[in-house]
């Protein structure tokens, strides 16, 4: 039964329905799967009991017919989501023990939908990264590696775990979240698919935050249906969040499958960066012949200011950190490091249990917020931001939904860009527009490159519009054909 | 926009981060770099241009001004590197 763990979450689901396994076989699987995988350091918890546990629970439930929409599929659960009674990091030395003694929205969602938690997922320390290398854990590495080579690759971040986790066939599906791509990159640089909803969508509450008004959960899976299973369940209105917004949730699954002739898919020219490889250049190509071959309609649009998101981002970003960040005081939770004085027990606590990125992103949102920079950073960028959603607003009086590749490359070698933030901040060029403008979209996984490892394509959608942008993704997973598996190299 | 190592020490003091002399010169070549960078905002006008203050224009929710949680100082308290009942410690702070 090993290779139950194989199967997508439509295909276990199904399994399970028609009892040609059981939640716990199902389980087991997983686990053994983890239990082989120790190398790629996906995992910084592992629940296996309580998976055994629930998996008892779905069993029971599913021979008496009461099923609910996720019974008995396995999950991991990116880091940063707080799970009560369950060591929650966000990759962090300063949230040394960290219990929580609550849930957070989002898994509760899909632990009230039957879902079986395997544990928790490595990630970026505070989601803080492009290549999960600031995990205080240890870096994630990718389960794929390029043709002949053996030099570890980085899974991409922040959600490195979730979605090396995912690739690897740890989990059926994984939690994550998406700042500035942290969703997206992972998925498209390990051949899976990543979906960030509309900001709103999916409730804050119980997460760790980093950059509140950027900040949303969403799912990595293995397929386009999965993904939409996924949403369903995590996405919620909740009082707990103000920001959540008051609509009811869809039946995702529902908008996949339809025809998209006489969509009309905008292609952005700004995507057209320098420096940006051919073989992406290529990839762009092919998955617009994609869809104008199943009917779309393709329209060149501009969105002039997309040049200028990365740099606003990285002001309203860490300003919005430096924030959030205040409360890691060594009074209330975490890791403490005495001292007689308050103030430099504050600091000496902090400097123990932050990371590098970490500190150079409070201090850079320190800095943009102090007296006399407020405005010339933060509103400035702010004002950019306003720009920048103008620019998609228009394009959407054009178009149904936009395409453009994930990333600007393929997945990069452990520590090759550590040296130099600025190069790693380019990683999300073409993902972080969509945070700064709050909407939805997907990378799926559309072909490999040159040196054998996963690129990926995005669909950008209109607020609220994750339909358009499951319908387009499945369109375009089937045309892309995509099952390359990496080679088990770990196990 | 640069910043030397003083600018550099009085951030990270506002921050609460103790760091070092070796990571302050380190800091001062990394947030100069990164601040040069994000200098090509000042190539937008942004002159009449709202700041954003959320991306979904949605009413602020509100609710009845009632408690509607707590009672359970034990699960407050519980992750304290350090408390007496259900009090968190802290240094001396007042002479």
């Amino acid at each position: 039964m090993s290779a139950l763990n194989r199967l997508s979450i439509a295909q276990a689901r199904a399994g399970l329905k028609a009892r040609d396994f059981s939640a716990r076989e199902l389980v087991e699987a997983h686990l053994a799967a983890i239990e082989r995988a120790a190398a790629l350091n996906a995992f910084v918890t592992g629940t296996p009991e309580r998976a055994l546990d629930a998996a008892a629970i779905s069993d029971k439930r599913l021979a008496g017919g009461d099923v609910r929409p996720l019974e008995g599929i396995p999950l991991g659960v990116k880091d940063l989501f707080a799970t009560e009674g369950v060591l929650t990091s966000a990759g962090s030395h300063i949230l040394d023990g960290f219990t929580p003694p609550y849930e957070s929205t989002v898994s509760a969602n899909l632990w009230a939908d039957g879902a079986v938690m395997l544990g928790k997922l490595n990630c970026d320390e505070f989601a803080m990264g492009s290549s999960n290398e600031s995990s205080y854990y240890g870096p994630v590495i990718n389960p794929w590696r390029r043709s002949g080579d053996e030099t570890p690759l980085v899974p991409g971040g922040s959600s490195g775990g979730s979605a090396t986790a995912v690739a690897a066939q740890l989990c059926s599906g994984a939690t994550a979240t998406d700042t500035g791509g942290s969703i997206r990159q992972p998925a498209a640089f390990t051949g899976t698919v990543g979906l960030k909803p509309t900001y709103g969508r999916c409730s804050r509450w119980g997460i760790v935050a980093f950059a509140s008004s950027l900040d949303q959960a969403g799912p990595i899976t293995r397929t386009v249906r999965d993904a939409a299973i996924m949403l369903r369940s995590m996405a919620s209105v909740d009082d707990k969040d103000t920001t959540s917004i008051d609509m009811p949730v869809p039946d995702y699954e529902k908008a996949l499958g339809g025809t998209i002739k006489g969509l009309k898919v905008g292609i952005p020219k700004e995507y057209r960066v320098d420096g940006m490889g051919d073989e992406i250049e290529r990839l762009w190509d092919d998955g617009i012949a994609w869809l104008r071959a199943a009917g779309a309609e393709i329209i060149d649009v501009s969105l002039p200011y997309t040049k200028y998101a990365l740099p606003a981002y990285y002001i309203v970003a860490p300003a919005e950190a430096s924030s959030n960040l205040a409360r890691y005081d060594g009074v209330r939770y975490g890791l403490r490091v005495e001292d007689d004085d308050i103030t430099a027990m504050y600091e000496r606590t902090r400097a123990a249990g932050f990371g590098a990125e970490v500190k150079r992103r409070v201090l850079i949102g320190t800095y943009v917020l102090s007296a006399g920079y407020y405005d010339a950073y933060y509103i400035k960028a702010q004002r950019v931001r306003t720009l920048i959603k103008r620019d998609f607003d228009q394009a959407f009086e054009k178009v149904d939904c936009l395409l453009t590749p994930a990333t600007p490359g393929p997945a990069f070698g452990i520590g090759e860009r550590v040296g130099d933030p600025l190069a790693m901040y380019l990683n999300d060029i073409f993902t972080v527009t969509v945070n700064m403008a709050g909407l939805p979209g997907i990378s799926v996984p559309a072909g490999l490159s040159g040196e054998g490892t996963p690129l990926g394509l995005q669909i950008i959608g209109q607020p609220f519009d994750e339909e358009t942008v499951l319908k387009v993704g499945a369109v375009m997973e089937d045309a892309a054909g995509f099952d390359a598996e990496p080679d088990r190299w770990w196990e | 926009m640069s910043v030397d190592q003083k600018t550099v020490r009085n951030i990270a003091r506002l921050a609460r981060i103790a760091i070092s002399d070796d990571e302050a010169a380190a800091l001062e070549g990394e947030l100069s770099a990164i601040l040069d960078w994000v200098e090509q905002l000042n190539e937008v006008e942004t002159d009449g241009i709202e700041p954003m203050t959320s991306v979904v224009h949605a009413a602020m929710k509100k609710r009845a001004d009632e408690v509607t949680d707590g009672g359970y100082p034990d699960r407050i308290v519980q992750n304290a590197p350090k408390r007496d009942d259900h009090f968190f410690v802290v240094p001396k702070v007042i002479e």
